[in-house]
């Protein structure tokens, strides 16, 4: 059966549901009246939940940019440092940041359309509820003829349809803000213990934590050839606390040791 | 003929080019049974791009209802099912 007759009786009841309430037309035309400034808070408010779930997956979208940058200059370390390996492993965790931003990017182009939805439904309402202001007040100044009873009827129905479709692209909205929310939470937590893509393994940093090892050592490595340079060249600038005859050797020990 | 496009609002379309949107909600139904997500979503795009271009707006305080509506363009079918199960 066809899904636009099935989605439109869908509407009425809902639009019927809305307003079963109210018992006289004029009751009918307040509370309509009423609901529909409800909708249009209710629209405002989600507009205001799509926008700070915008500015979330922007600022998601810069760590992980700056993530991804950090792992390049690591590889290029990692490789100046003769380790490939650890290269290799920078380089495989920014091919999985990559993938992050991708889907981060669909999800922004998600946002943005439902931010453009309820713009879209917030515009209407208001001038619904403009329009409809005037209107309810004419109607119920003329509310005893039958002929105005119709046009009442009428009235309402119709704004409770606009006001049942405002409330389905509500849930849909929110419904969407959710899943991203969920998601971004997920994200955040992953960058927060530095853990991102943690399918590779590791907490923490652990590549820097290699490279500062490895640059550290190479640093000792680098300090004690230079100490040894000078004690094996027996210069008497490697000198002992003081006088007496030189002692060959002796020196080296304590100064190494000294240098930690 | 008002057709409701979900989201966006009413339109007024010519008698004429029903034709074209009954074949287009044949298409969905069909994509609906199959589970075929990219035939549904080219199908929503074609038939809210023909609801658009050959109906006229209803302005705002047009209170006329609906007599189909279109689902919220974009819609993937799985939303749909689940709409449509609302009323099941």
């Amino acid at each position: 059966m066809s899904v636009m007759k099935r989605l439109s009786g869908i509407v009425q009841a809902k639009a019927n549901k809305a307003l079963d309430k109210a018992e006289n037309p004029a009751d009918m035309l307040d509370l309509s009246y009423e609901k529909q400034q409800e909708n249009l808070q209710k629209v405002r408010r989600a507009l205001a939940d799509v926008a700070t779930a915008r500015k979330r997956l922007e600022l998601q979208a810069t760590q992980l940019q700056a993530q991804a940058q950090k792992l390049q200059d690591q590889a290029k370390q990692a490789l100046a440092q003769g380790n490939e390996d650890l290269a290799r492993e920078a380089l495989g965790r920014r091919a999985a940041l990559a993938d992050q931003l991708t889907s981060l990017g669909t999800q922004h182009e998600q946002v943005e359309a439902q931010q453009q939805q309820l713009e879209n439904t917030a515009t209407r309402l208001q001038a619904q509820v403009d329009a409809f202001r005037t209107k309810k007040e004419t109607l119920k100044a003329s509310y005893t003829a039958s002929k105005a009873q119709a046009s009442i009827g009428e009235a309402v129905s119709g704004i409770s349809e606009s006001m049942a479709d405002a409330g389905m692209t509500l849930d849909r909205a929110q419904d969407k803000i959710a899943q991203m929310q969920a998601r971004a939470g997920a994200i955040d937590e992953l960058l927060d213990t530095g853990a991102l893509p943690d399918a590779l393994g590791g907490g923490g940093d652990d590549i820097q934590k290699q490279l500062d090892a490895a640059s550290q050592s190479g640093q000792v490595d680098a300090e004690l050839a230079a100490l040894k340079a000078e004690v094996g060249a027996g210069s008497p600038s490697a000198a002992l606390p003081s006088s007496g005859a030189p002692v060959e050797g002796a020196a080296e020990a304590p100064e190494a040791g000294g240098t930690k | 003929m008002i057709v409701r496009i979900l989201g966006e609002g009413s339109y007024d379309v010519p008698e004429a080019d029903l034709p074209a949107v009954e074949q287009l909600d044949a298409t969905l139904v069909d994509a609906l049974d199959r589970g075929d997500d990219a035939t549904f979503s080219g199908a929503l795009a074609d038939l809210v791009a023909l609801v658009r271009h050959t109906g006229k707006p209803l302005p705002p305080d047009d209170v006329q209802t609906s007599e189909l509506a279109v689902p919220h363009p974009g819609s993937t079918l799985a939303e749909v099912r689940d709409l449509l199960a609302e009323g099941a």
